[in-house]
Order: structure tokens, then sequence, then C-alpha cells
């Protein structure tokens, strides 16, 4: 019901078309370009946009070519988007299914550390993170992803509260299941949706997160570049050649306004649900 | 009401000492130090240094001398800025980002408030939808990517201000990035603003104020708009918080000499105090931020003065 009613807007049809397209072109565009992603084409060194010559969003100041390197960050910043959301949305899940599943003391200090966390700067020690353990790409995920699960955990436990109270819980101790398979078998599997919501809405936060991160140069390193590092590369250069910020800022903006337009039009689809 | 503040305020020093205590450990936990160089120093140089800077001590020796001088107001010394202190770099930088943080925040609370009532008032006409789209875009497009993008137009293209630079008083070389440091609160304010506004309007004292022969500024402004802005007061610490992150990168691609690069250049180097001081700094801000969302939530909402 929720699905008809959100592909009845125009907004979350056009947002989820563009989304998928934009996905299919950075997981195949690359290979359908005779350009490698780091090949220098030393006759084309910074070169225009064009038609004509092979480079369509033009080359680098190393002669790379654009088009390519644009659709291949993308990859990493979507595979670094879903990774990391991934890991701080079951990081959320796990502990406010706990915290509100197992309630009383628990709950109290589990949340009472969720209010001091979500009073740090966090962004400011994942800048830190990153900058003293090195620029493994794997911490990377772990540290963006351990930003966004505050919310959420937030948002589960509320669920989880109400959940304990149902009969189909009671029936469940009552059968002699235990605290972990009642949290993963019954609490889990009904407080997806709002979680669905969530997700949605996490991955544009965590893609710019990401790419602030390695404009910063903390993130994604060289030769291998996401949307970020290009766009950094592009500022530099903004003077000389202005197609090399466009053609990444262009994508990353158009990906990241349709996300967060579908994410508003899903979470309008399942709130309109739970007010009948 | 006094009360109410001094206890909120006894909530933040426990929260403070804890960040102050992770970070310690945090950056002490990194490999490497603030006196590793491409050539390695002599070690008696390094021992010299280090039991100069006090890095010979214990860990928990360092850091009960650091946090005594803490409580003197005292940051310590800068390891990499030689002859700086921390306090004597921050208070160099501050004052610049102090001055465009401060401008967008107040711009975009105030044009953000002002584009949503307006964008309510004309609720699903298209003034209303095109506001909304706006705002999507606002809060979407990263200020790394609005800055470029604004110096390409108005630097480049039709040379109207400064692409990047800084002079002592100049406000034209500051008006691209606080613009871009505006953007996106100001689209997230709009649309709290309005989405709050819209659900207030539909109480039933507004329609008894409607019922009265009120005019509409006074319904609106007299009535709606308190209880309409409890959920932007909420707003206030996050857009703190996202324009200190946006000024890190804006600073740097504007060129200005804030305290920005104080943050990551900090880290890299290993220079303990500054990333400490750096920390402590956005911290307390935000904190701050903190309490005067209690306090405005307060005054906004007479209830909440009363809860326990």
């Amino acid at each position: 019901m929720a699905r008809r009613r959100l592909l009845a807007n125009p907004g979350a049809r056009i947002s989820l078309g563009i989304i998928l397209a934009l996905v299919a072109l950075a997981v195949i565009g690359p290979w359908l370009n005779p350009n490698r992603v780091e090949t220098l084409d030393w006759s084309f060194i910074a070169a225009d946009p064009g038609i004509a010559h092979a480079h369509w969003f033009g080359t680098d100041r190393l002669g790379r070519d654009l088009y390519v390197r644009t659709l291949a960050g993308a990859r990493v910043s979507m595979i670094v988007g879903l990774v990391a959301s991934a890991v701080s949305l079951s990081l959320g899940l796990m502990y406010g299914a706990i915290a509100g599943y197992v309630g009383g003391r628990t709950d109290d200090v589990m949340m009472r550390l969720v209010e001091i966390l979500g009073g740090l700067p966090l962004i400011f020690f994942v800048i830190f993170l990153t900058v003293v353990f090195g620029r493994n790409e794997y911490l990377l995920f772990v540290s963006i992803g351990a930003v966004g699960w505050l919310t959420l955990a937030r948002i589960v436990r509320g669920q989880a509260l109400s959940i304990r109270r149902q009969e189909y819980i009671e029936a469940a101790i009552a059968s002699g299941a235990g605290t972990a398979r009642i949290i993963c078998r019954h609490v889990l599997p009904n407080v997806i949706g709002p979680v669905i919501v969530y997700a949605t809405l996490t991955i544009p936060q965590i893609i710019l997160l990401e790419s602030f991160l390695s404009f910063l140069g903390l993130g994604i390193q060289e030769p291998r570049a996401s949307l970020g590092t290009l766009i950094a590369e592009g500022a530099g250069e903004m003077e000389a050649a202005p197609w090399i910020l466009l053609g990444p800022g262009v994508f990353l903006t158009l990906l990241l306004v349709c996300l967060n337009v579908f994410g508003d039009r899903l979470r309008d689809a399942f709130d309109a649900g739970t007010r009948r | 009401m006094l009360r109410y503040f001094l206890k909120r305020l006894g909530g933040a020093i426990p929260t403070l000492f804890i960040i102050v205590t992770l970070s310690f450990l945090l950056v002490r936990i990194a490999p490497g130090g603030p006196f590793d160089q491409e050539k390695s120093l002599p070690p008696e140089i390094l021992a010299n240094l280090q039991s100069a800077y006090g890095l010979d001590q214990p860990l928990w020796v360092q850091y009960t001398r650091y946090l005594g001088s803490l409580l003197h107001g005292d940051f310590g010394p800068s390891f990499r800025y030689k002859d700086f202190t921390v306090t004597e770099l921050i208070g160099q930088g501050l004052p610049v980002t102090a001055e465009i943080g401060s401008a967008a925040l107040i711009l975009a609370l105030s044009l953000g408030m002002l584009v949503g009532i307006l964008a309510a008032l004309r609720h699903d006409r298209p003034a209303d939808y095109t506001v909304m789209t706006l705002a999507v875009v606002g809060i979407a497009v990263p200020s790394f990517v609005v800055l470029p993008l604004l110096g390409l137009l108005f630097g480049i293209y039709v040379r109207w201000l400064p692409v990047a630079g800084w002079e002592p008083g100049s406000i034209r070389h500051l008006i691209l990035p606080i613009v871009a440091l505006t953007l996106p609160p100001l689209a997230y304010v709009a649309r709290m603003t309005r989405a709050s506004l819209l659900d207030v309007l539909q109480r039933p004292f507004i329609r008894t104020a409607f019922s009265m022969g009120l005019p509409l500024h006074t319904v609106i402004l007299r009535h709606a708009l308190r209880p309409a802005l409890i959920p932007v007061a909420g707003y206030l610490a996050p857009a703190v918080a996202s324009i200190m992150t946006g000024s890190l990168v804006v600073e740097s691609i504007a060129g200005l000499p804030g305290v920005g690069r104080y943050l990551v250049q900090g880290a890299l180097n290993r220079d303990y105090t500054l990333v400490l001081g750096m920390v402590i700094l956005y911290s307390v801000v935000l904190i701050g931020m903190g309490l005067v969302v209690d306090l405005l939530y307060a005054w906004l909402d007479p209830r909440v003065r009363f809860e326990r």
C-alpha cells in the first residue's frame, strides 16, 4: 500500500528513476567507454569537454579522462555510502532493540550513553580518527558509520518499547524463547519500516560526509578517486579549468538531491500509512 | 528560570570532562609523535625536546598536568608552531571564523524563518513549491561544491567579487564564504518553519484567534509563531555544528586565515595541544548552543520550566 502511494507521487518516480540511472551509469559506464581511469592521454592535457574528441567531460592536468573518473569516483562514493550506512544501521538497530526490549536499568544506562555521545562533536572525532589511524579505507567505513547510528538507536528503542508489550512477545516468552532470540526474530522484523525510511535518508548524508572527508584529503587517496577528491581537485583548478569541477560537482549534487527527495517521499508514504 | 539554567550548566561540565579525556587519550594512542620529521632527530635532541614539553612523564602525569593548566585557562604551547601558544593561535584565527560563522547563522535563521513563514502562508501554491524545491537543493548541495561554483560565477565570469583571499577589514572577500555557509542551514530552517507553522495553524486556538476577527499578521506573529518556533530552536545546535564543519572547508577554499585549518593540520602533525584546544573550542561552542537552546525552549514553551 505504501508502495503504491509512493509510486503515485511524481517526485518519487522521477527521483527514483534518476537514482537508478546514476547507479547504472556508475556501475557499467566506465566499461562502455574506451578511456580507462588511470590512462594518461598526452595529446589532451586539461582539454575542454567536447563530443568531437573522446573526452566528454574533458581531461584533467594529467590527461586523465574526467567522464570515466567521475563515474568511477561516483562508484566509490556509492559503495562507501552503502557500506557505511549498513554499518551504522546495524549498530543502531541492535543497540536500540536491546535497550528498548530489555528496558529498565539497562535502557537507562544505554540511552544515557547515546545522549552523551549525541552531545559530542562527532564529526570532529571522525576527522580525528581518520587522521590519527592512517588512511585505511575500511576504517573510513567504520568511523563514518559510527556517527550515524545514534538517531536510529533512539527511533528503534522507541519502537521496541511498544513492541515489548505486544501479545506475540508474551507468547514467545511463554514458549521459552530466550532474550536474544526474541530480539532477533520478533523485535527486529517489526521495527523495519521506520528503519528503511531512515536508511534512505542516511545514505545521502553519508555520501556527503565521505565527500567532505575526501575533500579535506582524509578519505579516498590518489590514484583512486571519489566524488569528493575530484571536487577538491576541481576547486583548485577552478580558474583555469572549471570543467574539472563541473562534472563531479553536478553528479554529486544530482545524486544527493534525488536521494533526499526520494527519502522524503518514502517517509510521507509510510507516515500516511501509520496515521490511518 | 535561573535555577533551571544552573542545573543545565551543571550537566554540561561532566560532558566537557568526558570530551577532554577521550580526545586526550585518542591523540596519544595514535602512532607517531609531534617531532617526527623526514630526517629523524638525534636521540639526545629528541629526549631534550620531549622533556622540555613534559612528554617523558607517564601518561597520567601529563594528563593531570594538562587538566590543571586547562583550569587556569591555559591550552599549552603548540608543538609545531614554534613560539606560539595554542591560545595565541586560536586567538588569531577565531575572529575571522567567528565573523563568517555568526553572520551565516544570523542570516540562515532570519531568512530561513521568513521564507518558511511565507511558504506556509502560500501553502500548496506555486511559491510554496518553488521554495520547498529550492530548499531540498540547498540541503543536498554541500558547501564545498557551492563555494567554488559561486566563485566561478561571481569571481570569474562577472568579476563582481574576489574568488578567494583575505584582507583585514574587507567585507567583499567574506561575502561568498558566508553565502556558501548560510545556504544549507537556511534551507533547513525554512523547511522546519514551514512544516511546524502549518501544523500550528491547524490547532483550535488559531481558529479561535481568527474567529475573534484578528488580522492575519497578528494571528501569525502574536499567536502562531511562538509555538511554531520550538522545533526550529531545537535545530540551533545542529545548525551551529553544520556551520562549524562547513567552515573547515570553506576557509580552505576561500583562503581565509580562520581556525578551521588547525584541526586537520594539528591532527596530521600530531600537534597534541593544538588538536585538543580545537576540539575543546568546538565542544564548548556546541555545548553552549545546547544551553541556549534549553533556555529558548523554556522561553517559547513555559511548560518546560516546570518539568522535573
